[in-house]
């Protein structure tokens, strides 16, 4: 019981956390996702035509939700534990009774209740542009919640090793944007030469961003079952790899 | 019983310092304990140690008989912090921040509301409690700090140099809360370099010097050893300058001004007999320095006089 109440103290100052900032944190991937929508989806995307069946906006809606749920799952976390470390709050939560695996579930947990808070927003606002049917709500729903997690925990770690502002900058610049970018959000992998398909596979976005789109509009560049098998084992990963750090008490304890 | 409880505690950092070698502390339950030493002693390690932010190296730590290592969430459930440094997030609202620390604790808000409520009132902060931490004042940040080590009813206390940067007003009203405290039964370990506060608060003392518990004693018996004390007198009229102030052991500041060195087994109206028969009016009489004060600085010149020779000849023959 003590741990439950624990757990959503952490999941409440997290989610008052990202509502009390909303200019910061909800406000942008609105105007960004807006954007994507006007210029790739309306006025470049009617000239490029269907894609995998679909018209071009109806294509890259389920990856550009997708994009706004991964990069704010991530961004979350990340910001709000290195803050946390920054300003020392963090001790309060290192004196109390608090174990790490639970420091590491409310961590997570906000940043998966802003992914998904921010999806809701960027499909609302992709309303205005196409209209959505869900053809298989379970996976979309299990694929949006599993890949917020999986990038909140990498969020987590990030921070548990930055040691300023300008490291929890550098991976979602260098390595998530171009990820994200490159994981077919706006193209199906097959429109590229088999060597670039094959390089793709080792994105862990392509994964996520086509299975949404499975759980959207039907149609996947990989098996669905393959990228629920990766994401999976990629959270494994990740969070015995986050415990193993608080554990260890990497950045935190001297 | 033991409200806490250090075998052997050492802690060598990455760089090689040794801020603490085989420290061994005891603090009975009830205690008001002072912990004092100089800057990078080893009080605040020892503190975050105690309080899980600082590993140790070796050694063993129990709170009320709880092993922190075996048993970390009891034992830390027994423990309240107020550190040095401020920490807790300028963003929040007073309240919050006492609520979510009690969260943190396992106590629900609907608990928690009133004991906040409770404990800004007590320390002067319910007028600010809608307010965010940054907006407050040096002395109600501390303030606050020490209503959210209270939050869930610790029954240690661990006060690491409270009333650092506080006014003489707030930092008495301060002593005053705390000792209230302390006769309700939460037992209080407090490191200070106000020694004044050390001496009116604290019934036990440890002092640290160099990572090594080089004192630990209750407090009288620690300044019964004071073999000598200073006091300044201030003369109603300026001293003659023929006067014979016969044993007197004494240094004329000005005209009107003298400090008087008294040994331990003088007395205070000796000295003033001889004053009365020269007719001299004493208008008003101080120490020249904290009583603990004196202790402290012969203790730590002492143990660093011995370390350093130790530390001498332990180079010379390596």
């Amino acid at each position: 019981m003590n741990n439950w109440i624990a757990f959503r103290t952490l999941l409440t100052r997290e989610v008052r956390r990202f509502l009390r900032i909303w200019p910061q944190t909800l406000l942008p991937p609105a105007i960004t996702m807006t954007l994507y929508f006007i210029i790739f989806g309306n006025l470049i995307g009617s000239r490029i035509g269907e894609m995998g069946g679909f018209n071009y906006m109806n294509y890259i809606a389920p990856g550009i939700i997708m994009m706004a749920v991964i990069n704010n799952a991530y961004a979350n976390v990340a910001s709000s534990f290195y803050s946390a470390k920054f300003q020392s709050h963090i001790e309060e939560l290192l004196v109390a009774p608090v174990p790490n695996y639970l420091i590491l579930a409310g961590y997570v947990a906000g940043g998966i209740a802003r992914g998904l808070f921010v999806g809701l927003i960027v499909t609302i606002v992709s309303l205005f542009f196409t209209s959505i049917e869900i053809q298989h709500l379970g996976i979309t729903i299990s694929m949006v919640v599993l890949s917020a997690i999986m990038f909140a925990l990498g969020g987590f770690i990030n921070a548990m090793y930055a040691q300023s502002f300008d490291e929890i900058a550098i991976i979602p610049t260098f390595i998530l944007t171009p990820l994200t970018y490159l994981g077919g959000v706006f193209y199906s992998i097959s429109l590229l030469p088999e060597f670039w398909q094959n390089v793709s596979l080792f994105n862990p976005i392509l994964y996520m961003v086509n299975a949404f789109r499975y759980g959207m509009l039907g149609v996947s560049d990989i098996k669905v079952e393959v990228a629920f098998a990766i994401i999976i084992s990629c959270i494994i990963a990740l969070s015995s790899f986050a415990l193993y750090l608080l554990n260890k008490g990497t950045g935190l304890r001297n | 019983m033991k409200a806490l409880s250090i075998k052997n505690l050492s802690k060598t950092y990455k760089n090689g310092h040794e801020a603490l070698i085989n420290v061994d502390l005891d603090v009975t339950q009830g205690d008001f304990f002072a912990l004092l030493g100089p800057n990078g002693a080893g009080k605040s390690t020892t503190i975050g140690v105690v309080t899980s932010l600082v590993t140790k190296t070796a050694g063993s730590v129990k709170i009320f008989d709880v092993d922190l290592d075996k048993h970390a969430a009891k034992a830390k459930s027994y423990l309240g912090l107020v550190p040095q440094e401020f920490n807790f997030n300028g963003f929040e609202q007073v309240k919050h921040i006492l609520v979510t620390q009690a969260g943190y604790y396992g106590i629900r808000s609907k608990e928690a509301g009133p004991r906040a409520d409770d404990l800004l009132k007590q320390l002067g902060l319910w007028d600010k409690r809608h307010s965010t931490a940054r907006a407050l004042s040096g002395g109600m940040k501390r303030r606050l700090m020490i209503a959210r080590a209270l939050i869930h009813r610790p029954k240690l206390l661990i006060l690491d140099e409270p009333t650092a940067g506080v006014d003489i007003e707030l930092r008495r009203s301060m002593w005053l809360f705390l000792q209230k405290i302390n006769e309700q039964g939460t037992t209080i370990i407090l490191t200070t370099h106000y020694l004044e506060e050390a001496e009116n608060l604290c019934r036990n003392i440890a002092i640290i010097d160099r990572g090594r518990i080089i004192e630990n004693t209750n407090m009288k018996s620690l300044l019964n050893r004071l073999d000598k004390q200073t006091f300044i007198f201030d003369l109603k009229a300026p001293l003659p300058s023929d006067i014979d102030l016969g044993d007197i052991n004494y240094l004329q500041i000005d005209d009107t001004t003298l400090e008087v060195e008294l040994s331990k087994n003088e007395n205070l109206n000796a000295i003033f007999a001889i004053l009365s028969r020269q007719n001299i009016e004493v208008s008003s009489m101080k120490n020249k320095a904290n009583r603990l004060e004196e202790l402290f600085l012969s203790l730590v010149e002492k143990s660093e006089a011995t370390l350093g020779s130790a530390e001498t000849k332990s180079e010379a023959s390596s």
